[in-house]
């Protein structure tokens, strides 16, 4: 079997693996039987060195609908189909995704193994949630249905399992019911991060929300940024042009970056540049309109391999949570940190966790603030990070591990009851084998 | 109008690639293949997204006296048959094993010609039909590197020609498809050149819009013209010293 060099979306780091690419589910059973290690991916849109093995299976041609109803909006596909097909099925048809991260790339399978969170957590919880059954197979080659009932523990440490646990094949969810394809959004300019988490705490009942920061100012102005909302329009909302298909399905505006850029062209004034672009884009206080989800949802996904702007060395996404009691102090001491330290990210994304379901264990929520940043990769990468790990262990936060490359063990939220078969690059560095 | 399609080697990757293609103007599809319940995905998804109802049917190309039963009642309903169906086999193993040097040829030649016997004759009488068969360059010139597979398909090729001018006269099309190299599972293990090998979805898009268009015989990629070209007109003396 040829060996290929493969990567997560953050290009880092990289290692030399056999994929299988199954073309029927029933060839994955073989696999799993046969291979002593081995593990499952979807779409690699994890950042760090959690979808990466030496042999890996992908899923990304068990990519078919199994079953759709279009009365309850329940749907079954294979693990690999990836959201964005979903969406283009679903939405002429009035349904969207019950909960959906930032990117439609990535696939089903990739969902539920990070227990994905979306926008509406503080609402609606995690990906899992709206999961009714799925299949996985486990360690000797057998396909096993599990739902909260039937194999329910098998059920919830697959949930937010990283792989761990199995190959899953196929997810049955709830879709939710839309009027329109549309969002009404409103976009809140916030001068620091105290007027931030009151804003957030006083939107609690608004579907949507997260919020873009400016990780570089520091003092007054520490943590200013824009807090952004959002609702599913329905069709009193829409103007008589968009009334007309009001389910439409956003037209496709691809840009892509073809070439990674030189290692120097992100730096610290590029950030800064580009932070003051954003946040003085918007002149008024609150600025409302009506979008459509791709541009609410995936404003990233407009730009194709938007992650090679951080070269050939690639980045890191360090995204914690701390729980909402004393988190505020523990955001400041982060801020500050990463200040002084001088090191931009461009990407910084804040949002307020809400309740969780106690029995999904390995999820990666916790109620309280989750912030994500993203780092070049450079000499000094692991020791900021050893610093930021020092203040969410002591804020009794986590890290999530779908994003993580570099940080510590007690941090992260695995199950620890899995077999040898299903590892990863990550679970070896994380002396979880 | 309505429309009947059949893919016979239904699992095979540009089969799979071309199912995507089909659009609304069929009414219905048939795929065929053997151990045909891993198609049951593919099935719904084709219903589900394409509002297209679909037919699995379960046929070894090498169980030939089952396959004209199999056949025949359906053929009359069908207005376009793709045959995908191939074998390339283990060119030392079939120098020595007839099992092996039956199952090239069985598969490649004698269980093509004698299922797609049924939709000639279905098609002739109902005056309408295209038939098309994919055929390989490796019949264009027999090599030492894989004459079993290249005789079979060789075979085939000249099947298809003698039944284009035949039933050209009674309005049914029968168009020979000539992949040069293809990314597919037959050759994941075949180091190719990038090059001048094509992805399942490329072969699918040229084959289906030749179909469209009628054409008669087709190769996948332009440069595999000129490349058979080329060694199609090598003189025997030379090209019995080298190896390609
Ligand atoms: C721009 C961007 C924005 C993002 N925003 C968010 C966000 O808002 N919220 C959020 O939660 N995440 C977010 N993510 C992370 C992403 O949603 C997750 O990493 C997701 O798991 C990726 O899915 P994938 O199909 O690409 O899986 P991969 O990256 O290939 O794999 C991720 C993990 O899932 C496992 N896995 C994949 N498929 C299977 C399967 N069939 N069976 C068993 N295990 C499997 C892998 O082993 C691995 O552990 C974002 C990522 C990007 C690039
Ligand atoms: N790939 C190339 O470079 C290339 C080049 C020239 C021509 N071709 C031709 O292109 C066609 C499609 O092949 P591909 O490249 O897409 O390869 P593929 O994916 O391996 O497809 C071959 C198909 O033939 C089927 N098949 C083999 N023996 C059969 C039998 N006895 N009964 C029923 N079905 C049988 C296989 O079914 P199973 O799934 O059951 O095995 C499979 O679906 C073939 O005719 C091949 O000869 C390929």
């Amino acid at each position: 079997m040829k060996k290929e060099l493969i990567s997560n979306w953050g290009n880092y780091p990289q290692i030399e693996a056999e994929v299988f690419k199954p073309d029927f589910v029933q060839e994955v059973n073989g696999l799993v039987k046969k291979e002593q290690a081995i593990l499952a991916r979807g779409n690699g849109r994890c950042y760090g060195d959690v979808a990466l093995s030496k042999k890996i299976i992908s899923t990304l041609s068990l990519n078919k609908v199994l079953a759709f109803d279009i009365e309850s909006g329940i749907i079954r596909c294979q693990s690999g189909i990836l959201l964005s097909d979903i969406l283009a099925i679903t939405v002429p048809k009035g349904f969207f995704l019950p909960v959906t991260p930032g990117t439609k790339f990535i696939t089903l399978g990739g969902a539920l193994a990070s227990d994905v969170h979306g926008k509406n957590h503080h609402a609606e919880g995690c990906f899992s949630n709206h999961v009714l059954d799925f299949k996985l197979v486990t360690a000797d080659g057998n396909t096993l249905a599990c739902n909260r009932t039937k194999n329910a523990v098998i059920f919830w440490n697959t949930v937010g399992g990283m792989g761990r646990t199995g190959v899953i094949t196929e997810v049955c969810f709830q879709l939710k019911k839309i009027e329109t394809s549309y969002i009404t959004s409103r976009n809140i300019k916030v001068k620091n991060l105290d007027e931030m988490l009151d804003l957030f705490d006083q939107s609690g009942d608004t579907t949507y929300s997260v919020a873009w920061m400016d990780c570089l100012k520091k003092g007054a102005h520490q943590g200013r940024g824009i807090l952004m909302l959002g609702e599913h329009a329905t069709l009193a909302d829409l103007d008589l042009k968009k009334k007309k298909n009001p389910l439409a399905l956003p037209k496709k505006i691809k840009l892509n970056v073809p070439l990674f850029f030189p290692g120097w062209v992100l730096n610290k004034f590029a950030v800064k540049a580009f932070n003051f672009l954003f946040y003085n884009k918007q002149r008024k206080k609150v600025n409302t309109s009506i979008i459509d989800y791709d541009k609410f949802f995936y404003p990233l996904d407009a730009i194709l391999n938007w992650n090679r702007i951080y070269g050939k060395k690639g980045f890191t996404q360090y995204q914690f949570v701390l729980p909402k009691e004393g988190g505020k102090e523990g955001l400041k001491e982060i801020l500050d940190t990463i200040g002084n330290a001088g090191e931009g990210s461009f990407l910084v994304v804040l949002k307020l966790f809400g309740k969780t379901e106690p029995l999904a264990k390995w999820s990666f929520p916790m109620e309280g603030y989750t912030l994500a940043l993203d780092f070049k990769i450079t000499l000094d990468t692991q020791d900021l990070i050893n610093q930021l790990d020092d203040i969410v262990q002591r804020y009794k936060g986590r890290i999530y591990l779908s994003k993580d490359a570099f940080s510590r063990r007690s941090l992260s939220n695995v199950p620890t009851q899995v077999t040898s078969k299903f590892t990863s690059l990550q679970a070896e560095r994380l002396g979880m084998i | 109008m309505a429309k009947e399609i059949m893919l016979i080697g239904a699992t095979s990757d540009v089969a799979q690639a071309m199912v995507h293609l089909i659009d609304r103007k069929t009414t219905h599809l048939w795929l065929v293949a053997r151990n045909v319940e891993r198609l049951e995905p593919l099935k719904t998804h084709v219903e589900i997204t394409k509002a297209i109802s679909v037919s699995l049917l379960e046929s070894d190309v090498c169980e030939f006296e089952k396959n004209i039963t199999l056949f025949e009642p359906i053929a009359p309903k069908i207005d376009e048959i793709y045959f995908f169906a191939g074998y390339l086999g283990h060119q030392e193993k079939a120098q020595t094993e007839s099992a092996e040097t039956l199952k090239i040829i069985n598969t490649n030649f004698t269980g093509a010609v004698l299922i797609l016997n049924v939709f000639a004759e279905a098609f002739a009488k109902k005056k309408s039909g295209i038939i098309i068969g994919i055929s390989s360059v490796a019949g264009d010139r027999g090599r030492s590197s894989n004459y079993f597979y290249g005789s079979a398909k060789a075979g085939f090729s000249a099947y298809l020609d003698g039944m284009r001018q035949r039933l050209a006269k009674v309005g049914v099309h029968v168009m020979t498809v000539k992949p040069g190299f293809m990314a597919t599972r037959m050759t994941r293990e075949l180091d190719l050149p990038k090059l001048i090998t094509a992805s399942s979805e490329k072969a699918a898009s040229v084959i289906f819009k030749a179909a469209k268009k009628k054409k008669n015989t087709v190769y996948v990629t332009t440069i595999w013209r000129f490349i058979m070209l080329v060694i199609r007109n090598i003189p025997e003396a030379i090209f019995k010293r080298i190896s390609i």
